[in-house]
């Protein structure tokens, strides 16, 4: 018995002086370790040249690289360019690459597989890249590691597209000359990133161990990281409880549990790394219906939505209470839009002024879980309160998408992410000319107002960044006032996590930018 | 009638039930009078454990909203769709399973295949099919909830009518020349009615757990307050709110046993024949 207090007095003793100077370098990344990961859902495919939803970025992060990178501040960093420059015009790109990358199968990474990359491959496969590349007149390789870009005008958002959802590096090698879709390589992905592909157990977990040829000293810290498919948020909980799971990206677990979860031991939470994304929630309104022409229906109800009391009930506080079309993390965001703010006062006013006339309004929920259903549910209330019918309709997901493709719905939840900027993320939800009936993610809510679409796409082929935010002030001001939509939430998606685990979100792009840095501080 | 009462009153279980039925009748009832704000106004911050507040004995739900008032809106929602679905599935069963049991022969071959279809499909599976492929509103949840709940009708009506309709008086009326309609409607469907009758406020009893089942997994009416979403809503935080489930979740019990005391208490009583073996 005294024996064994000794032994567990001294035990005490020897942790306090092992901890002492362990704590004093809590910054110097420690090698080695496993992270575990909630991917959910499962992705269809990690080729993310072919398939950009969400999980595939997550774990493609990983896998695949592009140029640069993004801070929270959206400003690039260096990736696999190392330097780049824009001319004064604003239409020679030119990016100095870094030497000594080489794809995971050995084959060094140069300015072929760039121009491979964004001229044919993502050109032909990717529907957002095609867009952008539509401003690119040519793209030179005067040697191994420079690659320049000529664009037919100035398109500020440029600079902003180069992170691995959206432009990833692909080894030409493997993929030129292919039928790129049935390529048999898409199974086992080739990519620079610091992360190797090692196996994929279809409905268990997907595998992915270090690259130890891996082009910056010393990263990644971690030897490999298992991403497990848990299709069922309570069973996701419970996995980070019981220490299957450290890492819950945003989203994993419903919202109700968020509290629970954070409160643990050890558990660290940010609502960090969606600057990027921006992603920003709204009701589209239906402006074929009446009586939503009416602008006065449409503020009404813009006002009488108590959007604090869900971001505090739903969202735990996390997130933003958005005041307009844009995330206030994207790009030439402007604070000082018309006033949209909950005034239920105003609202009632402003609906007895209007053509409202006792008309049942269809609200359609978005089929996305517990929050979503709750949040229609006190939508529906806020209405009710000032005096208009709501009914709430019930859907699944593809329900969702046949109802707001075929514009057969009155308000509908949503939401979409802003790529950083509002020529890329914005833009398209308010202009005529993406109107056309037949697409859930274009402008829905038939929108149409030509000073708005010329402004729009003006401002998206300035070359001067100040000329830009003055003409998305004006575009913000002239949209919010026109209530198309009735904008909700910045969503504040929570990344939760072991506090040991370090750095798994430090970029704009949180956990899907790869865990590049990530290094796991080992038990004491 | 007063025999009946007698017979009943004897049934200790059955008095309890009525009594419990006659509570969650009279809440139903006057809901709208204790409660006349819409159960789904947001009245005080979220999650108010219960008797911390006054005004508020049962606390508050996910958003705020007065889990009382949600109780008693329920109780209306709950014994509307026991009684009206039980109402249609015995409009459907009743007269599947009289035509099956008098006319016999190939009519019976017909409709009692026609019966197993849908006997040979687990009920909820069929329920969760019927509201998946109609739009989940009120009226298709009593539809679907119906649709699934007669077959046990028609066959208990076909074996009672089967074996009433050899007996002398309906051979007696026969002979007096009655058309087949008011033989079955007149003399045999009135002789077939006690063990109907139990069997009705079981079904009612099924009716209310398959609407809070429906209800919990979401193919509910998402504008109504009925206590299977009650639940439903909850059951992500009952590790957190335990009584946000729990105290819909007795409501159920309650009322669903209060009916199933009342129908033995119905058996003993329109059977004074059957002597129960408990007795």
């Amino acid at each position: 018995m005294l024996r064994e207090l000794k032994f567990a007095i001294a035990a005490t003793v020897a942790s306090f002086v092992l901890v002492g100077p362990m704590a004093a370098q809590d910054g110097t990344p420690q090698q080695g370790g496993t992270l575990n990961v909630v991917i959910q859902p499962e992705p269809p495919g990690l080729m993310v040249g072919l398939i950009q939803n969400g999980p595939t970025q997550m774990v493609a992060g990983d896998i695949y690289e592009s140029l640069l990178r993004y801070d929270a501040n959206l400003q690039p960093t260096g990736q696999l360019a190392e330097s780049w420059e824009i001319s004064e015009d604003g239409k020679t790109y030119t990016f100095k690459l870094r030497k000594g990358v080489v794809f995971h199968d050995g084959k060094p990474f140069t300015s072929a597989d760039v121009k491979f990359s964004m001229d044919k491959f993502l050109r032909e496969s990717h529907s957002r890249m095609r867009t952008y590349m539509q401003h690119v007149e040519s793209i030179e390789t005067p040697d191994d590691h420079t690659v320049v870009f000529n664009l037919k005008q100035p398109f500020g958002p440029f600079i902003g597209i180069f992170e691995p959802g959206t432009a990833p590096m692909i080894p030409k090698h493997i993929y030129e000359g292919t039928d790129f879709a049935n390529n048999p390589a898409n199974n086992t992905p080739i990519g620079t990133g610091p992360f190797k592909f090692d196996e994929w157990v279809k409905g268990s977990y997907i595998h992915l161990v270090k690259n130890p040829d891996y082009y910056m000293e010393g990263k990644p810290h971690v030897d490999e990281v298992y991403y497990h498919v848990i299709p069922d948020a309570a069973s996701r909980a419970v996995a980070y409880e019981t220490g299957k799971v450290d890492v819950l990206p945003g989203g994993s677990i419903e919202n109700f549990d968020v509290p629970r979860i954070r409160d643990m031991e050890n558990t660290c939470i940010t609502d960090k790394g969606w600057e990027y994304f921006g992603p920003l929630s709204w009701l589209w309104i239906n402006l074929n219906n009446k009586p939503l022409d009416d602008v006065k229906v449409r503020q009404a109800m813009m006002h009488a939505l108590d959007r604090e009391f869900a971001k505090d009930a739903l969202w735990n506080g996390l997130g933003k209470v958005a005041t307009g079309p844009l995330s206030s993390s994207t790009r030439f965001y402007s604070d000082s839009t018309p006033d949209i703010s909950y005034d239920p006062e105003k609202a009632k006013k402003l609906l007895s002024e209007s053509s409202y006339n006792g008309e049942t309004i269809r609200l359609l929920g978005l089929p996305y879980g517990e929050t979503w259903q709750r949040w229609a549910e006190a939508v529906k209330q806020n209405l009710t309160e000032i005096g208009i019918k709501v009914e709430i309709v019930p859907s699944d997901v593809a329900g969702w998408n046949q109802k707001v493709s075929d514009r057969d719905f009155d308000l509908a939840f949503t939401y979409l992410y802003q790529y950083g900027d509002p020529a890329l993320g914005v833009s398209r939800t308010y202009m005529s000319t993406n109107a056309k009936v037949g697409s859930p993610w274009n402008n829905v809510a038939n929108y149409q107002n030509p000073e708005v679409d010329k402004m729009f796409d003006e401002a998206a082929l300035m070359a001067s960044p100040d000329d830009r935010a003055a003409a998305y002030k004006t575009i913000q001001d002239q949209i919010v006032s026109d209530v198309p939509n009735l904008w909700l939430l910045e969503l504040g998606f929570p990344t939760i996590y072991r506090c040991n685990i370090k750095n798994p979100v430090n970029t704009a792009f949180g956990v899907n930018d790869g865990f590049r840095d990530v290094w796991i501080e080992k038990a004491k | 009638m007063k025999d009946f009462w007698t017979r009943f009153r004897f049934n200790r279980g059955a008095v309890i039930g009525l009594v419990i039925l006659a509570v969650v009748i009279a809440t139903a009832i006057a809901a709208p009078f204790i409660f006349p704000t819409s159960p789904w106004k947001m009245v005080q911050r979220p999650f108010l454990p219960p008797l911390t507040q006054n005004g508020l004995p049962l606390g508050t739900d996910a958003l705020g909203r007065d889990v009382l008032a949600g109780l008693a809106h329920g109780a209306y929602v709950s014994l509307l769709v026991g009684l009206v679905s039980t109402v249609v599935a015995l409009a459907i069963g009743v007269p599947v399973g009289a035509l099956a049991g008098y006319f016999v022969g190939r009519v019976d071959d017909a409709l009692m295949r026609f019966t197993e279809f849908f006997q040979t499909i687990p009920s909820f599976a069929l329920a969760i099919v019927l509201l998946a492929i109609f739009q989940p509103s009120l009226t298709f949840v009593i539809i679907a909830i119906a649709i699934v709940s007669w077959p046990p009708v028609a066959r208990l009506v076909r074996g009672e009518v089967l074996s009433l309709r050899t007996r002398e008086f309906v051979e007696a009326a026969t002979l007096q020349g009655l058309g087949n309609a008011q033989i079955i409607l007149r003399h045999i469907l009135p002789n077939a009615l006690p063990p109907i009758i139990v069997l009705a406020s079981l079904m009612v009893a099924q009716a209310i757990l398959l609407e809070s089942s429906l209800s919990f997994l979401g193919l509910g009416d998402p504008n109504i307050m009925s206590w299977g979403y009650m639940i439903g809503a909850a059951r992500t935080v009952i590790r957190t709110a335990w009584w946000l489930s729990f105290l819909p979740g007795m409501a159920i019990l309650l009322t669903v046993l209060a009916l199933n005391l009342i129908g033995e208490g119905l058996n003993d009583a329109l059977n004074p024949r059957l002597t129960r073996k408990s007795e």
